[in-house]
């Protein structure tokens, strides 16, 4: 599988990911070699096989609906780690 | 006054020595009272100090904080109150694990300046049982890497050998243990990152059951793989630790309470133990080809005549779908990569540049935030995630994992456990693979396929090739630790 330099520009800006020039044909590269190593998957046979998400078989783990963090001390912490606050609001930059 | 000062002198001379005693050692010396807590965790920063210059274990030395909670430990021994086992014992913590109000860093630069705003659960048990947190060891950036070069902040040099990698991701780990800077650590496992650098630097790493060990606080690199786990100078100490970090978290649902069996372990060893001499060892043999250093090869067929000799049975098995393990995991593990890192946004917390408006702002903070590394594999995650290469890539992958998870099941109706390499090479030079992606993935192809089935699987030292440390993996039944460390001791 080759990639194309535009599919790597395309798919950097899906996961937000700022990409210099230079780094495109750098990843264009070392991502085909990639794909082309794992195309090795395509020999498997995997007619009428249940694909795996989780290994160890647990089913439907609930909680009840409640949070868990009420203590004030970390509150401000978790508050203090945000790069822009306002009123005690999280601060971001208009999206409309 | 002669005599007191020679004296003295001899508590200085031997107290140098404190930091290279195992757990069970030092907890029989703080009982005995042979020496002081603060005086071992002291003994440990004065050797961070002399040797971390050169071995780079630590991004992190929490050097007060871990001589007050020394002292806590000494006034308790004083007033005669008994001691837990890890109590007052120093230990290192990769720096993806939180401890609160220490700078967490995953070793990249877009958690430069973040500070842990609580405990992981790991961290909270060690805490309650006394355990002295000297400090956060280097890793691979968030944990990505098979050498701890790409870390933000340096690289770590092998103790064996300063010219040659430490093995990743938990490299800082492998390498303060030892380098006697510290007298256990913790690590994480995603594809090897324990066990691999376990047997590059000569101690012993186990990684967990998928579920034996809480994930909360462990930053995320892939949800359905990561452990934690021990790296300690015995298998004895790795039980200890064991012990100590695991158990059913209502913080982590993907974890496990094994006493009450809410999943199938079927025929675990504290239920039908077995000595030594009547064990049954698979050797898989996708696992001893071309790609293997003979040089390993030798030293690892030794250790396995010596099992033969001591009784257990060898039997040769084969996992046939190992040659697609590795090409598996590099579809799954950057999948879930790309979904666990769009957390570091610039907006919550951490690096955040300036931008215009919100999308330059998340593409600017992320460009500048992350190595080479967590890029390529996000992109790579997003890419075999994305509309039209779901199926061929990502569920094609986890049909695989089926048909691996399902070889191990097969392969322990025949035996009790299986042995098989660590890393195809001893520790390689610093700068050896860093330039080539593809060469660096290829040296975890003994690790990842029990990643992907969820098995427990330990690191022993077993011998050397030159000075270089050569490594012994088991690998049991899920939720069978107690076996493969019985066999391992």
């Amino acid at each position: 599988m080759k990639l194309s330099k535009q599919q790597v520009e395309h798919v950097a800006k899906l996961a937000r990911l700022g990409i210099t020039e230079k780094e495109k044909e750098k990843f264009r590269k070392e991502l085909s070699a990639i794909l082309g190593f794992v195309e090795k998957l395509n020999e498997a046979k995997t007619e009428g096989v249940e694909p795996t998400a989780h290994i160890t078989g647990l089913q439907n783990v609930t909680r009840e609906d409640e949070s868990g963090m009420t203590n004030q001390e970390s509150r401000e912490k978790i508050m203090k780690l945000a790069p822009k606050r306002k009123n005690g609001y999280v601060k971001v930059k208009a999206i409309l | 006054m002669i005599l007191i000062l020679s004296s003295k002198f001899q508590i200085q001379n031997s107290f140098m020595l404190f930091n290279k005693l195992t757990i069970t050692k030092v907890h029989q010396g703080l009982k005995s009272k042979e020496f002081s807590a603060t005086e071992l965790t002291s003994a440990i920063l004065e050797q961070i100090k002399k040797r971390d210059k050169e071995i780079g274990a630590y991004l992190t030395v929490a050097g007060d904080s871990a001589l007050s909670q020394a002292k806590k430990v000494d006034e308790k021994i004083k007033k005669g109150e008994e001691i837990g086992i890890l109590e007052g014992v120093p230990v290192a913590i990769k720096d993806n694990i939180l401890v609160k109000d220490i700078k967490c860093t995953a070793a990249s630069k877009i958690l430069e300046n973040y500070i842990a705003p609580y405990d992981a659960t790991v961290i909270k048990k060690l805490k309650k049982v006394g355990a002295v947190i000297v400090g956060k060891t280097n890793l691979d950036e968030f944990a990505m890497g098979s050498s701890t070069e790409n870390s933000a902040f340096g690289i770590t040099r092998n103790p064996h050998d300063l010219e040659r990698v430490p093995g990743g991701s938990s490299g800082g780990s492998a390498a303060a243990v030892a380098a006697d800077e510290c007298i256990y650590a913790l690590g994480s496992d995603t594809g090897g990152s324990i066990r691999q650098p376990a047997c590059f630097c000569g101690v012993v790493g186990l990684k967990p059951t998928y579920g034996r060990v809480s994930r909360y606080g462990l930053m995320a690199m892939a949800s359905s793989l990561d452990q934690i786990g021990p790296l300690t100078k015995t298998v004895e100490d790795a039980k200890i630790v064991l012990e100590a970090i695991s158990g059913k978290d209502g913080l982590d649902s993907t974890s496990v309470d094994i006493t009450t069996r809410t999943v199938l372990v079927a025929n675990r060893y504290e239920d039908s133990p077995r000595s030594k001499q009547d064990i049954k060892i698979g050797l898989p043999k996708e696992y001893f080809i071309k790609g293997l250093d003979p040089a390993v090869e030798k030293v690892i067929k030794k250790a396995i005549s010596k099992f033969e000799q001591m009784g257990a049975e060898i039997i040769e098995i084969s996992l046939p779908h190992t040659e697609y393990a590795l090409a598996a995991y590099y579809i799954i593990m950057p999948a879930e990569v790309s979904a666990n890192l769009a957390r570091y946004d610039g907006i919550k917390y951490g690096l955040s540049e300036k931008g215009d408006n919100l999308l330059d702002v998340y593409l600017k903070t992320r460009q500048r935030g992350f190595g080479q590394e967590p890029r390529r594999r996000i992109i790579l995650g997003a890419y075999t995630l994305s509309a039209g290469y779901y199926e061929a890539y990502y569920l094609k992958a986890q049909k695989a994992r089926t048909l691996i998870k399902k070889d191990f099941e097969e392969a322990f109706k025949k035996v009790d456990v299986l042995i098989t390499p660590v890393s195809p090479t001893p520790a390689f030079k610093i700068g050896e693979k860093i330039d080539d992606p593809l060469k660096m993935y290829l040296s975890d192809i003994y690790t990842v396929p029990i990643n992907l089935a969820g098995l427990p699987a330990i690191s022993v030292p077993c011998g050397q090739v030159g000075n270089l440390p050569i490594g012994l993996q088991i690998i049991g039944k899920h939720f069978d630790e107690e076996r493969i460390l019985d066999l391992a001791q």
